[in-house]
C-alpha cells in the first residue's frame, strides 16, 4: 500500500512539473511581462534594468527551473493589475471558491445518489419519471440560467436570500475564512451552491441510475434473491456497493470540474472566489493569475485522482489485492 | 413413490414481446420424489433454466410463469405472493447457478455472505450463525476453513467458489435442490469433484436435486431419472438406466448415441441435422419433426402428449397405442 501511494506521489509530481512547464511558457511567451508591469511612459533604461532583476535575460532552462523551484515554494510572482503576490490574491479567494465547491458536491452527492438508486429500482413510479425529466432539465439548461432563474424567484421575488456576495465571514486560522459559521453566509450560499450543483447531481442521479440497473443483472445479484435475502438487503447491501464503485472515480473528477466549473456560478452570483479571480485575470491579461491557476487545478485533479484510487482500493478487494501484490 | 415433493404439472412460460407472447415452456410436467435426483439434459435454449427459475420464482420478467401449476410438498407455490416465495427461497429450494465466478459477490467476505443468509432462515445469532458458516464450509471440503472465512471470492479458484456456492445453497437445508450447469464453467479437472461434493452433500441433508447440465456422462453417474427437453418441452422422462440405455424419443436416443460406451468404443457422435427451431418458430405438431428420422404425417398436425411406457413417458406418436416394441429397435442411423 505505501509503495503503491509513493509511486503515484511520483507520478503526480511528473505530471504537476508537465503542467508547470506549460504555465512558464504561458507566462513567459505571451505578452511581454516588462511591458505588463511598467507604464507607457517608463524609460527604456528603466525596463532594461527590470528585464534584467527579473531574470528575463537567462536562457531558457534556467527560467524555467527557477519557475518551477518558485511554484514549488507558492511563489508565483506578481499580479500585473494588482501589484501584489499572486499567492496571497488566490490564497484570500481560495476558501470562497473551495466552500462552495464543497457545499455543491455534498448537495449533488445527497440529492443524486439516492435520487438514482430510487430512480434505479422503481423505474416505472411516477416520482422516478418527474426525477427524469428533471435531470434532463437539469443536464440541458445552462448554469447561468439556473442562476439567474433563482436569484428571481428567491432574490428579486420573493425576498428571502440574498443574489450576491458571501456574507459575514468568520476567520479560522491565519488566511481561511468561512461563511458557514454565519447565519448570512449560509444564507448566501445556498443560491450559488444549488446552481453548482445541479448539473453534478444530474450527472450522479443518471450515472448511478444506469450502474445499478446494470449491477441488478448480474449473477450475484440473482443469487443473493435465490437464498432468500429480502429485497432490501439484495438492494442495499449487495447492488448499492457495487454500483459505488465505478462512481467514485466519475464523482471524483466531477468534483474537480466544479472548482472549474465555479467561474460561471461565480459571475452570476458575484461569489468572491478563484473563478472571479480568474476572469478579471484573462481580462487584463494577468499572465502570473493565469499561471498560478492552471498549476492550481492541475494540482487538484493529481489529488483528487490519488483519492479516488485508495477509495477505490477501499471498496473493493480485488483492487487491494492488486495494489499490495504490485 | 412416496408422495411427491415437488409436483409441475403443465408448466408453461411465457415472454411478453412487441409481437405477442412467446411461449419458451410448454406442457412441462413432472414430479420429484423427496431425496431424488433428477438429471435435466437437452440442447443449449430446451428451456432447462427456465424450469429451474419458474420452479423458485426468479424469472425476470418478461418472462412469467402463463399455465400449470407448480407444488412443493403439495402447497402451491407458483401464485404466492413474493414475500411467500422469497421465505422459500433459500430455506426449501435452493438455486446454483453456472458461474461460481459471477455467483459470489466480490465486494464481501465469503463468510459475511454465508452468514446473512444463516441469520434470514434461522434464529441463530451472529456468533452461533458463523460456526455453522464455517462447519458448512468443512463438508463442502474447503481446507482450513476458519483461514478461508474471511477471504473474498477472488481468492479462491473457480472450484473452490462453487464449493462455496453450494455450501450457500445449502445453508437452510433446503429440501430441493436446483443445480443449473453447475460445472460447466469449471475446469474440467474440477467439474467431477464438484458433482460429487453436490452428490454427497444432497444424500447427507436429505435433499432433492434437479441437476441441470449438457453432460449426459454426469448423469448418467449421478441422477436417478432425467428428463430430455427440446424446445421447451419433455422429450422424454424416466429411470436413468432405462432412458440411458434404451432411448425411446428419437431426439434422446440422438442425444444417447452422442455419450461415449464403458466398453471403450466411443459411439460415433450420431449428428442430428439441423438444429433445435426458435421459440418464434416451432413448427406445429411434433416439435422435433422437422429433424426427426422416423417423422410420419400426423407429426406435422398433432402436438404428441406425454405418453406412458412402462414407469416412462415420451412425447412422441411412435408410442401411441404403447407400440414399444419396433420403433425402438430401429437405431439411429
Ligand atoms: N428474456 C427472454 N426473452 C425472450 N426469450 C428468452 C428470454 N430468456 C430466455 N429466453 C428463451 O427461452 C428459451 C429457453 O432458455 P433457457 O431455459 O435459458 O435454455 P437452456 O436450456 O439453455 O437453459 C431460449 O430459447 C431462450 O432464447
Ligand atoms: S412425434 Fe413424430 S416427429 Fe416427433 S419425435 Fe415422434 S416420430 Fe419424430
Ligand atoms: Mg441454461
Amino acid at each position: 500500500m505505501i509503495a503503491f501511494i509513493i509511486r503515484r506521489l511520483f507520478a503526480s509530481i511528473g505530471v504537476l512539473i508537465a503542467v508547470g512547464l506549460i504555465a512558464f511558457v504561458l507566462f513567459r511567451y505571451i505578452g511581454d511581462p516588462v511591458n505588463q508591469m511598467v507604464g507607457i511612459e517608463t524609460p527604456e533604461s528603466e525596463r532594461v534594468a527590470l528585464r534584467q532583476q527579473l531574470g528575463l535575460n537567462d536562457p531558457a532552462p534556467v527560467q524555467a527551473l527557477r519557475f518551477l523551484a518558485n511554484a514549488a515554494r507558492l511563489d508565483f510572482g506578481i499580479s500585473y493589475q494588482f501589484k501584489q503576490p499572486v499567492s496571497e490574491l488566490i490564497g484570500a479567494r481560495m476558501p470562497a471558491t473551495l466552500e462552495l465547491a464543497f457545499v455543491a458536491s455534498i448537495m449533488s452527492l445527497v440529492a443524486g445518489i439516492p435520487m438514482g438508486v430510487y430512480t434505479a429500482l422503481h423505474r416505472r413510479s411516477a416520482l422516478a419519471k418527474l426525477f427524469e425529466a428533471l435531470s434532463l432539465v437539469g443536464i440541458s439548461l445552462p448554469t447561468f440560467l439556473i442562476g439567474i432563474l433563482l436569484i428571481y424567484l428567491f432574490a428579486v421575488t420573493l425576498g428571502w436570500l440574498p443574489s450576491f456576495g458571501r456574507g459575514d465571514v468568520v476567520h479560522i486560522g491565519s488566511w481561511w475564512t468561512t461563511g458557514l459559521l454565519t447565519k448570512s453566509g449560509l444564507k448566501s450560499i445556498i443560491m450559488p451552491a444549488i446552481t453548482l450543483a445541479l448539473f453534478q447531481m444530474t450527472l450522479i442521479m443518471r450515472l448511478v441510475r444506469a450502474e445499478m440497473l446494470e449491477v441488478l443483472r448480474a449473477d450475484y445479484i440473482r443469487f443473493a434473491r435465490a437464498r432468500g435475502l429480502s429485497e432490501r438487503k439484495v438492494h442495499f447491501r449487495h447492488a448499492l456497493k457495487n454500483t459505488l464503485v465505478p462512481v467514485i472515480t466519475v464523482v471524483g473528477l466531477q468534483l474537480g470540474s466544479i472548482v472549474a466549473f465555479s467561474i460561471i456560478t461565480e459571475t452570476v452570483f458575484s461569489w468572491p472566489g478563484m473563478g472571479q479571480l480568474f476572469l478579471q485575470s484573462v481580462q487584463n491579461v494577468d499572465i502570473p493569475i493565469m499561471a498560478a491557476y492552471l498549476l492550481f487545478i492541475a494540482f487538484l485533479f493529481v489529488i483528487i485522482n490519488l483519492v479516488v484510487d485508495l477509495l477505490y482500493a477501499a471498496v473493493d478487494p480485488r483492487l487491494r489485492v492488486a495494489i499490495h501484490g504490485a | 413413490m412416496t408422495a411427491p415433493l415437488l409436483s409441475v404439472k403443465d408448466l408453461r412460460v411465457e415472454f411478453a414481446t412487441r409481437r405477442g407472447p412467446l411461449t419458451a415452456l410448454d406442457g412441462v410436467s413432472f414430479d420429484l420424489a423427496p431425496g431424488e435426483i433428477l438429471g435435466v439434459v437437452g440442447e443449449s435454449g430446451a428451456g432447462k433454466s427456465l424450469t429451474g427459475l419458474a420452479i423458485i420464482g426468479l424469472l425476470d420478467p418478461p418472462g412469467r410463469i402463463a399455465g400449470g401449476e407448480i407444488r412443493l410438498a403439495g402447497e402451491r407455490i407458483d401464485n404466492l405472493p413474493p414475500e411467500a416465495m422469497r421465505k422459500i427461497r433459500g430455506r426449501r429450494i435452493g438455486m446454483i447457478f453456472q458461474d461460481p465466478l459471477t455467483s459470489l459477490n466480490p465486494l464481501l467476505r465469503i463468510g459475511d455472505q454465508l452468514v446473512e443468509t444463516i441469520l434470514t432462515h434461522t434464529s441463530l445469532t451472529q456468533r452461533q450463525a458463523r460456526e455453522r458458516a464455517l462447519a458448512l464450509l468443512t463438508e463442502v471440503g474447503i481446507p482450513a476453513p476458519e483461514k478461508r472465512i474471511d477471504g473474498y471470492p477472488h481468492e479462491f479458484s473457480g472450484g473452490m467458489r462453487q464449493r462455496v456456492v453450494i455450501a450457500l445453497a445449502l445453508c437452510a437445508e433446503p429440501a430441493l435442490v436446483i443445480a443449473d450447469e453447475p460445472t460447466t464453467a469449471l475446469d474440467v479437472s474440477v467439474q467431477a469433484q464438484i458433482i460429487a461434493v453436490l452428490k454427497r452433500l444432497a444424500r447427507e441433508h436429505h435433499a432433492a436435486v434437479i441437476l441441470i447440465t449438457h453432460d449426459m456422462g454426469v448423469i448418467a453417474e449421478t441422477a436417478d431419472r432425467v428428463a430430455v427437453m427440446y424446445a421447451g418441452r419433455i422429450a422424454e422422462i424416466g429411470r436413468v438406466d432405462e432412458v440411458v440405455r434404451d432411448p425411446l424419443h428419437p431426439y434422446a436416443k440422438g442425444l444417447m448415441a452422442a455419450i461415449p460406451t464403458l466398453e471403450g468404443r466411443a459411439a460415433r457422435l450420431a449428428q442430428i441435422p439441423g438444429a433445435m427451431p426458435r421459440l418464434s418458430a416451432i413448427p406445429p405438431g411434433c416439435a422435433f419433426n422437422p429433424r426427426c428420422p422416423n417423422v410420419f404425417d400426423r407429426c406435422r398436425i398433432e402436438r404428441p402428449p406425454p405418453l406412458a411406457i412402462g414407469t416412462r413417458r415420451a412425447a412422441c406418436w411412435l408410442y401411441d397405442r404403447g407400440e414399444v416394441a419396433s420403433p425402438a429397435k430401429e437405431a439411429v442411423s
